[in-house]
């Protein structure tokens, strides 16, 4: 099957990647791009450990076709860190333990930004609900929800 | 809340104790660890494998001409590619394990005894076309009767998996093959003459589904064998040392042409400690010339690797009216999926564990049934029976009018207590745990409208074994940190902070990494909660080996005799009455002259660790019982257990929140769903229903520590035992609320609202 | 002489007899001696067994002391999750 020809924004960066038509926007960005940082736990959409942004709204990565992704600007777990600096949920994540094996780590840090982004207050409950599509099998939840609170804390107090 | 109770000794630790920032935390949280799928070699090609549609057949003939013309397939692999084993087991490391077994597990032979047995597997240049190919091979199949449930399993006129399976441990050996692989036997006491002294008996029968580990990570590895015969393996796994044994035997090659590299892991729960793709990608590898990846998809996860029991258990206690536990008797029927090995064994050792009960028999059964191999999961065994225990347990303190943590108190195992499985006890933390939960605010917190509060307990083991280390000294006085149980959730934080516990350096200096087959010597798996332990102990002996080098250096160099110099504060200096006759040397300073006074300093430990001591907990849970929908939240969790000593606090209590969020998930929601056609009909996140984050609350944790006095720091293994409890605590704690008793897990609303209703149309409901 | 108890199924191999006095410095004569008595018990002796010695339990450790008066039981490996 013949290959299109795709030009998008890939944290910040211009890239054009081939893929072909039923490649999903996950395949793209792990094996056209060899962004493998968002990672594939279900291909169904259940999961949310291909967790990205497209034009800053967060999608599972899975359930969008690569071609889809022609002009558009995606963020990955690659473009959340500045340079040295770690973004401060990276930071708290790591302050509070909210990570044992960190394989779903990737996806909680993109969607609990792409939650900060548009509401830098949220409540516990409404911190646990955006993050119901995101499944953890190792810290039960609780250490993430502080970091996530934790940082919302520091962003809106620096 | 996270608590931490002392044991009365405070520990004067610089290190161990506190809560650093984990050394491979930049590489997580940046998206730059690799994990299985994340590796990929030049030239690599697709592996996929195809599985059977059927339950239980016969393979009458595979024919892959079809596949093998396709362009772009470079390798198609079925039985014959693999070795022929003998049914006695073999050691792999430290596990006695039938091969005959596992290479039928990898890939069918004479028969397929699950959906989802690979058949055959093939290696193409695109996963498209590899899809493909599997399409053209062809397979028939003699379709035979399948059986899925345990008890109907176990009936004379069931259908059978194998026909030279005769139960073992039946005196004398049955005549007719069965699918029940095992009868076992643990006990002691007298257990007629204990229930004639019960005042009261209370017996219960309870099922539990089959509920799988649930790692978010599918398996997945890369395979390259060269035209010499050196093969390499990356692959996510909890144990690349018995990846390597079983790769090697399954294809007849020798152990040392194998290497296995460990990649992050993405979550295993004893699920990744056996194999499935790698022996199929090695023998694609070896056909095609070229490096395999293989990644198994969500679904294969769900059909094709192993879940862990369902079973069927019935507890039988009695107890005298003051509390007193006076024979206890348990029958076990655990599911062992399509090759004999459930964890019946360890389920039955545990069942009474917690407790000091003169009179105790466990009976237990491991039946074969069309469904896929069970591989362990946190605690193989335990949570199953312990459920049934801790229930009971609960109805007999309701009956006798004791509070629930008090008749736990009566009847706890202690330092010195004869096991239920034979042995006695040392030092054990059941009563502390039982005491922290008596005194927690959390037992005294008002109940609300439809909400109930359980406790219950939980044992589980630990072990140690085979562990190797290796522990250089640099040249600028930093460390090279070399272990080789896989890091599955903070090993790599306690082992650097042991390490810089004993030498008085500062974390920093010292790196650390997991090593490949090839640069240490053999280490056991990553499991039965020992990596802390072992890799720990070992770390510890190999951080004293560069201390004890360091002083021999410097005593050369002072020419002292070695004892006449001692390691302190991160550095050497001449101790007793040469004290003050040279100044002292740095770690570092030795570390500059390591090279002229000798060579290389490098600590080796290469031991089988012993001494691991179990760990116990109590668990309190409240929930909420909605009377419309039957729905049950947990609104409030303490999980209590010793820990021995926490080395890094943090990911010990991410050990006790992880296998409650487990525990909770095999209560209320999890399991497998089978149609009569024998097929699994929920393999994907969706309706296979693990909790989400909005589905619990923040889970408060309490670590106790009763120190293991054989490991330096006191530890005991943590990770198993927290989801031993959390079944039996939600239980109690639905009985509490609604009156009715849950003895089939899960309790899913709509199970729980056909108990509540029919519960009120007799008037014994309490909402 | 140490005193050595094996747990249930172990009894088949031995005609009923759960507990036996055992002179052994080791575990390796353990299993020897054992295994002189009743040849059938050896080889799940020496295949899946761990042994607890005054209450602390070995896997595989041929090697492990075993002292005069020590309590000694005989029992399932334990592997784990």
């Amino acid at each position: 099957m013949a290959k299109h020809h795709i030009t998008a924004t890939v944290n910040g960066d211009p890239v054009e990647f081939l893929c072909e038509p039923q490649e999903t926007l996950l395949d793209a960005l792990r094996d056209q791009l060899n962004l493998t940082g968002t990672k594939e736990g279900c291909s169904t959409g259940d999961c949310g450990a291909c967790s990205v942004t497209v034009d800053d709204r967060l999608v599972c990565s899975c359930l969008m076709l690569g071609v889809e992704a022609d002009g558009k600007s995606i963020h990955t777990i690659e473009g959340m860190a500045q340079g040295d600096e770690l973004h401060p949920l990276q930071q708290k994540f790591l302050e509070h333990a909210a990570l044992q094996c960190g394989i779903c780590t990737p996806g909680f840090l993109v969607a609990a930004k792409a939650l900060l982004d548009k509401k830098p207050d949220p409540s516990e409950t409404e911190v646990r609900y955006w993050l119901a599509g995101n499944l953890c099998r190792c810290t039960g939840y609780d250490k993430i929800v502080r970091a996530v609170l934790d940082a919302a804390a520091e962003l809106r107090g620096a | 809340m996270q608590e931490k109770v002392k044991d009365g000794q405070s520990s004067e630790f610089q290190v161990v104790g506190t809560r650093p920032l984990r050394p491979d935390g930049a590489d997580k949280v940046t998206g730059r660890a690799k994990f299985g799928a994340d590796f990929s070699l030049p030239g690599q090609l697709v592996g996929k494998v195809l599985r059977s549609p059927y339950p239980h057949a016969r393979i009458k003939s595979i024919d892959a001409s079809a596949a093998l013309k396709l362009p772009g397939v470079k390798a198609v692999v079925c039985r014959d590619d693999f070795v022929e084993q003998s049914s006695e087991f073999i050691p792999a490391g430290e596990m006695m394990i039938n091969y005959r077994d596992v290479v039928r597990n990898v890939m069918a032979r004479e028969k397929v005894l699950y959906e989802g047995h690979p058949v055959a597997a093939v290696a193409a240049t695109t996963a498209a076309l590899a899809k493909e190919a599997l399409r053209l091979i062809k397979v028939e199949y003699q379709v035979l009767p399948h059986v899925i449930d345990v008890v109907e399993a176990m009936r004379p006129d069931a259908p059978l998996l194998h026909e030279d399976m005769f139960t073992a441990g039946v005196e004398p050996a049955p005549k007719t093959p069965s699918n029940v692989a095992k009868r076992l036997e643990i006990g002691h006491g007298d257990i007629a003459a204990g229930f004639k002294q019960a005042e009261l008996v209370i017996e219960r029968e309870f099922t539990t589904k089959p509920v799988h580990q649930g790692y978010i990570e599918p398996h997945a590895c890369v395979a390259s064998v060269s035209e010499d015969g050196q093969a390499d393996v990356w692959v996510s796994t909890q144990g690349h040392w018995v990846v390597r044994a079983h790769c090697a035997r399954l294809l007849g090659w020798d152990i040392g042409k194998v290497r296995v590299t460990a990649a992050e892991i993405g979550g295993g729960f004893g699920g990744k400690t056996v194999v499935y793709l790698e022996p199929i990608a090695l023998a694609l590898s070896k056909k095609a010339r070229r490096p395999v990846k293989m990644v198994m998809t969500r679904e294969e996860v769900f059909k094709a690797s192993g879940p862990t029991s369902g079973a069927h258990v019935r507890v039988k206690i009695g107890a005298k009216k003051d509390g007193r536990i006076v024979a206890a008797e348990a029958e076990l029927k655990y599911q062992a999926g399509a090759f004999a090995g459930s964890p019946v064994q360890p389920g039955a050792m545990c069942a009474y564990a917690p407790y000091d009960i003169e009179n105790v028999k466990v009976i237990g059964y491991d039946v074969v049934t069309n469904r896929p191999k069970v591989a362990a999961y946190r605690a193989p065994g335990g949570p199953i029976s312990e459920f049934g225990v801790e229930s009971v347990l609960d109805e007999i303190a309701a009956k006798l009018g004791i509070d629930p943590i008090e008749l736990r108190l009566k009847n706890a195992a202690k330092q010195g207590t004869k096991a239920a499985y034979g042995p006695k006890f040392g030092p054990i933390g059941m009563v502390e745990t039982l005491e922290a939960a008596k005194a927690h605010a959390h037992w005294r917190t008002p109940l609300g409208k439809h909400q109930g509060r359980g406790v219950a307990s939980g044992f589980w083991f630990n072990i140690g074994g085979e562990t190797s280390v290796s522990l250089s000294l640099n040249e600028d006085g930093t460390l090279s940190l070399t272990a080789g149980t896989p890091d599955i959730g903070g090993l790599r934080a306690s082992l650097c902070m042991m390490a810089a516990e004993e030498l008085g350096v500062p974390l920093d200096k010292i790196r650390v990494q997991i090593g490949d087959t090839g640069q240490l010597g053999y280490n056991f798996l990553t499991g039965g909660s020992r990596s802390t332990f072992s890799s720990g102990m070992a770390t510890v002996e190999a951080a004293r080996d560069v201390m004890k080098e360091a002083c021999k250096r410097a005593a050369k160099l002072w020419e002292l005799p070695d004892d006449a110099v001692e390691y302190n504060n991160g550095g050497v200096r001449p101790a007793g009455p040469n004290a003050g006759k040279h100044a002292p040397m740095t770690l570092k300073e030795i570390a500059g002259i390591a090279g002229k006074t000798g060579g290389p300093i490098v600590g080796y430990a290469r031991i089988n660790a012993a001494g691991a001591a179990p760990s116990l907990a109590t668990h309190i849970a409240d929930v909420e019982v909605d009377p419309e929908t039957g729905k049950v939240s947990v609104i409030r969790y303490t999980a209590i257990q010793d820990a021995g000593r926490a080395i890094h606090p943090s990911y010990v209590e991410g050990q006790y929140q992880g296998g409650v969020a487990q525990g909770i998930g095999w209560a209320l929601n999890e399991e497998y769903i089978y149609g009569d056609d024998g097929k699994l009909q929920n393999p994907g996140f969706l309706d296979y229903r693990v909790p989400v984050a909005s589905d619990l609350p923040m889970i408060d944790t309490v670590i106790i520590e009763v120190p293991n006095p054989r490991h330096p720091y006191g530890v005991r293994g943590v990770g198993e035992t927290p989801i031993v409890p959390p079944m039996a605590a939600i239980a109690n704690a639905v009985a509490n609320a609604t009156g009715v008793r849950f003895t089939d897990l899960p309790m899913s609303p709509p199970r729980v609202l056909k108990a509540l209703d029919e519960a009120r149309a007799k008037g014994s409901a309490k909402l | 002489m140490a005193h050595v108890t094996l747990i249930g199924n172990l009894r088949q191999f031995t005609g009923g007899v759960t507990e036996i006095e055992v002179a052994a410095s080791n575990v390796h004569q353990l299993f020897a001696r054992l295994g002189e008595k009743y040849p059938a018990l050896l080889p799940h002796l020496q295949t899946g067994s761990a042994v607890a010695i005054d209450g602390q339990i070995y896997q595989d450790a041929l090697f492990q002391e075993i002292g005069p008066d020590s309590d000694v039981h005989i029992l399932p490996q334990i592997a784990g999750g």
